[in-house]
């Protein structure tokens, strides 16, 4: 049998099947060719050991190196200055005998506050953005899946008597609480069970569309994207406790509509493909396909903007400390320690221009390294290579 | 004929999806773009039914509709005489498993994020094959069926070729043991060389299996070649045309080349009568004014034609 015949009766055209070359290999040779976001990813990578060493450096009951001790007599020594052994106690001299970055107006070890101050900005830009990168895809998934679904005059009804339920808990006082929270949640029940189980029960003016899910969702993303978000978050913090974790929730929640769009753009996209349609014609749940069939499909350009996101968040906590709206004093940040050296720039440069070009490195290499992952991501410049 | 018509695997009776076009700040309803306007069909058990169309005429969008990835505006889709038109999700679940579909764009219809062994898994899954083992083998067979060796189960979709791939969207419609597949274009996106294995892997597998195809194509030959029975009679000036201009693959023959002239009629509001008017050589004023009714020519043989009415 020659070999056109068997290729007429069915057999495969040649496995010809390349060598196997793993997609994070690929990634890593395109990644190298890429010198600004190697160089990015580099510093970025540095900054984590930085800030988890210093974690554990500037903390515990006898840190190695204490952020917080006052030695008034060593006040705005330069950096690389050797600590004075005559004037301080024993337990005061830093451990190196060295201040590596000079000391503050209180002789405080910059060092040491730096090293602080960049686990702040690491939990900062990476509990943000995991809040605006969570919000986003939900709100951005929902959009674009089941964006055509309509929202009833029902469906609102409901919404608003759980919010009054919400509401009631709060403000109402002991057994009246609990009957208003019993009648709203027991109203929205009945609206949402009845209109899917017997739609001819209720009056036909509650089944009226007024919105689709999609229509809702854009609105929120374009209604927060026309605020100013600095001074958004600016007026949250000054009403909220001055604390770390209501500065990563604040931005966190103004900062998820970047995310929200690339989600919901991505969705409309891939549930026309093919193998979407496929796993629908199979049969498979609604969330096995957003979950096994679309998000993995979405996530780059998302990672892509966390990436970004986390430059805009340290900075946003920079900005916000700097300003006096931030993490309280005793705890070190990059944006307080440059607003308490603001004073003294001309007697103490360094206090203003260490955290200054920290902040101005890690964010221009998150950037950096961001986009360049965006370039990597890209199946068609990946294709070419 | 008349034993073929005991043995109707599905049945489309006046089928029509409309879309509309909106326009304007309030999203008003313009118009209605008729993408399915009235098709009857019916499917003979284990065997094949040819659907050929220019592109746009909705041949995928009837796909769609028999699937019930959609829903048709008007008419009714029986399975097996169970009318299947208006089940919910959950009613329809054993119906899903019946019928699948192969696609035309082998780049599209495979998961780029999963390998070929967890795309057939999906399948299996829904059919309710839990322990993973059995589903690993179960992928093995189907896999083999299709022929691809076992070990494609672990590679991505950009390491397997164009046929490689059309196989493992095969064997995915395969997992769910399907009665009726539709092939939508299986194999207009392949070199003709690829083609022919496509083509006989389906005509193999119809034959094993007992499947039975919607196939849709533009290719008159490829439909030809898939389908039993071909009406040697064209009997509408549409088909006519359309046969005239298969190219013969032999230089030797001389054709009367008879192109036609004129535009397809928009799917936006299209002009009342029969929808070729605009290029059939044949013509005349009552093409133009109503409906044609669809007249039984010879046994299962069906035209919209005035020139076959006689009259």
């Amino acid at each position: 049998m020659s070999h056109a015949d068997r290729n007429i009766t069915g057999t495969p055209e040649a496995l010809a099947v390349p060598a196997r070359r793993a997609r994070l290999q690929e990634s890593w040779i395109l990644l190298r060719r890429n010198r600004l976001a190697l160089a990015g990813m580099v510093i970025f990578l540095l900054f984590f050991a930085v800030a988890v060493a210093g974690m554990f450096l500037t903390t515990g009951t006898s840190p190695a190196l204490d952020p917080n001790l006052v030695r008034l007599q060593e006040k705005l020594r330069p950096p690389l200055s050797r600590a004075n052994l005559n004037s301080l106690r024993p337990e005061e001299v830093p451990k190196s005998g060295v201040y590596l970055l000079g000391t503050d107006e209180l002789g405080r070890d910059v060092f040491a506050r730096m090293l602080q101050g960049a686990w702040v900005s690491l939990t900062v830009g990476f509990v943000a953005v995991g809040i605006a990168v969570v919000i986003g895809v939900v709100l951005g998934g929902l959009a674009g899946y089941f964006g055509r679904g309509p929202i009833t005059v029902a469906g609102v009804l409901a919404v608003l008597l759980l919010g009054g339920a919400a509401v009631a808990a709060g403000t109402l006082p002991g057994s009246l609480r609990v009957l208003g929270v019993v009648v709203a949640v027991a109203l929205a029940g009945v609206l949402v069970l009845l209109r899917r189980r017997r739609p001819g029960g209720l009056p036909s003016f509650l089944g009226l569309q007024i919105l689709t899910v999609d229509m809702l969702i854009t609105g929120l993303i374009d209604i927060m994207l026309c605020f100013p978000s600095f001074f958004l978050i600016l007026t949250v913090v000054a009403l909220l406790p001055a604390s770390i974790y209501n500065i990563m929730v604040v931005i966190g929640i103004t900062s998820w509509m970047g995310a929200a769009r690339f989600v919901r753009a991505e969705f409309l996209s891939l549930r026309e493909q093919d193998f979407v349609t496929a796993a629908t014609a199979l049969g498979v749940s609604d969330l096995r396909i957003i979950f096994r069939h679309m998000v993995p499909n979405a996530m780059a350009p998302v990672l892509v903007s966390a990436t970004i996101g986390i430059a805009g968040a340290i900075l946003a906590e920079a900005g916000l400390s700097f300003l006096g709206f931030g993490v309280p004093p005793p705890h070190a940040t990059w944006g307080n320690i440059l607003s308490d050296g603001k004073n003294y720039l001309f007697d103490a440069p360094w206090l203003t221009y260490i955290p200054g070009c920290a902040i101005l490195v890690v964010v221009l290499s998150f950037n950096l390294f961001g986009e360049g992952l965006r370039d990597i991501l890209n199946p068609k410049l990946r294709e070419r290579h | 004929m008349t034993t073929l018509a005991n043995n109707i695997i599905l049945r489309g009776q006046g089928l029509r999806r409309y879309f509309p076009v909106r326009r304007g700040f309030l999203q008003r309803v313009m118009g209605w773009i008729k993408a399915v306007d009235g098709v009857d069909l019916k499917i003979p058990a284990a065997r094949t039914l040819g659907l050929v169309g220019e592109s746009g005429c909705g041949k995928s969008t009837l796909a769609r509709l028999i699937l019930k990835l959609d829903e048709p505006n008007e008419g009714t889709i029986l399975y097996r005489d169970r009318d299947i038109t208006h089940l919910s999700r959950e009613e329809m679940k054993p119906y899903r498993r019946k019928m699948q579909i192969i696609f035309q764009d082998p780049y599209g219809s495979l998961n780029p994020r999963m390998t070929a062994g967890h795309t057939i898994e999906e399948g299996l899954r829904t059919i309710g094959l839990k322990d993973r083992d059995q589903r690993r083998r179960r992928v093995a067979e189907l896999l083999e069926k299709v022929g691809m060796p076992a070990w494609a189960a672990d590679r991505y979709p950009h390491e397997f070729s164009g046929g490689q791939r059309q196989r493992v969207g095969i064997a995915r419609a395969l997992s769910v043991e399907p009665e009726l597949i539709i092939c939508d274009e299986p194999v207009s996106a392949l070199d003709v060389s690829i083609q022919a294995q496509i083509l006989n892997l389906l005509r193999g597998l119809q034959r094993d299996l007992g499947l039975s195809y919607l196939f849709i194509s533009h290719d008159l030959n490829v439909v030809e070649y898939m389908s039993e029975v071909v009406y040697d009679k064209h009997l509408n000036p549409y088909s006519d045309a359309l046969f005239a201009s298969m190219p013969v693959p032999d230089p030797a023959v001389k054709r009367i080349w008879q192109p036609l002239a004129g535009d397809v009629p928009s799917p936006f509001n299209p002009p009342p009568g029969c929808k070729f008017q605009n290029r059939c050589p044949l013509v005349e004023d009552r093409c133009r004014a109503a409906e044609i009714p669809l007249y039984q020519a010879n046994g299962d043989h069906l035209v919209r034609c005035w020139k076959v009415l006689g009259r």
